[in-house]
């Protein structure tokens, strides 16, 4: 069982970060709209309160962490220019996508929205979490401030699912591959 | 009218987080309705001045060939390091600014939100490349 360098941080960025916190957002929406509906407890007891404030710092270092390995580790190796006279573009997925009008716009479109549009989600994150944790309960009462949390929440859900599902489809007709083999398991013969 | 809402009435502390009448007594309850919502209207108008930025400077850097080059900081990224840093930058700075404008007041919350939530979309348009290829008569 081996895998590349390349490939463990494509993993990791997607699978690892990306996906985890995607998956956090379910339980942080319905948790901040449990939190600001009308009808509930006039106070979260601490406890709920210390579980939901570490709930949204993991989601915010998740984002992150998603947007700054994306960025600065598996895109360099995803846009890579290849020497002249390569004709392999196996290990240039910019390249291998531009090559054919059939997959073309999956960087054109995919990539280019997926790229920027990633950002959107640990800024609109932080700030969902800083005024979550300095207003908790109480974001019901200052008028329009739960309309404005819930509302960036689901634009950073909606963010990720884009960024998320691109870079699954880009993952799949133009793998980033490449980098040193580390062996995880030995199997018999 | 501004966004910033004038009056003693609603200017409720001065520098702190809580206002003076919630201190005074039943701090547990008057002083969760009564927090200004000063810090948090900064939080959210800087988010969505940050996303906006994120979304303009990657329209500009994409039609602009000089400006494409001028946000080229790190060439394995290309302009993308360049326009999130810028971004990121001015979100950190347009908050640092206005939660020393608003907080411990209170704010037009609508109109803070209808700023912000015009600048999100704005962001999320202006990046989606058939949008930004349109505008640009690509």
């Amino acid at each position: 069982m081996e895998i590349s360098t390349r490939d463990l941080w494509t993993v990791l960025h997607g699978m690892g970060f990306g996906a985890l916190f995607m998956l956090a957002f379910s339980g942080a929406l319905a948790e901040l709209y449990r939190l600001s509906a009308p009808g509930a407890p006039p106070q979260a007891s601490s406890r709920e309160q210390t579980l939901l404030h570490f709930y949204l710092v993991a989601m915010v270092i998740l984002a992150w962490f998603t947007v700054f390995s994306g960025a600065y580790i598996v895109y360099p190796w995803y846009r890579a220019v290849p020497p002249a006279g390569v004709t392999d573009l196996a290990e240039y997925p910019r390249r291998l996508l531009l090559a054919s009008g059939k997959t073309s716009e999956w960087h054109n479109v995919g990539m280019e929205w997926k790229e920027h549009v990633a950002w959107l989600a640990p800024i609109a994150m932080t700030m969902v979490a800083y005024v979550t944790m300095k207003y908790g309960r109480t974001i019901v009462r200052p008028r329009y401030m739960r309309t404005a949390v819930l509302g960036f929440a689901l634009a950073a859900f909606v963010a990720t699912g884009v960024a998320g599902a691109f870079g699954a489809f880009l993952n799949k007709y133009a793998p980033v591959r490449g980098g040193s083999t580390i062996v995880l398991m030995g199997g018999e013969q | 009218m501004s966004i910033l809402q004038a009056g003693s009435q609603t200017r409720t502390a001065q520098r702190g987080d809580e206002p003076r009448t919630a201190r005074a007594s039943q701090p547990s309850a008057r002083s969760e309705t009564e927090i200004p919502n000063g810090a948090g209207a900064a939080a959210i108008l800087a988010a969505g001045i940050g996303c906006g930025a994120l979304g303009i400077l990657a329209f500009a850097g994409d039609a602009s060939d000089a400006l494409g080059k001028a946000l080229s900081w790190y060439n394995p990224t290309g302009t993308l390091c360049g326009v999130t840093t810028l971004a990121i930058l001015v979100w950190l700075g347009s908050w640092f600014v206005l939660n020393r404008l608003w907080q411990g007041r209170n704010v037009a919350m609508a109109r803070v939100n209808f700023a912000s939530f015009a600048l999100l979309i704005l962001a999320f348009l202006i990046t989606f490349p058939p949008i930004a290829d349109f505008l640009q008569g690509k």
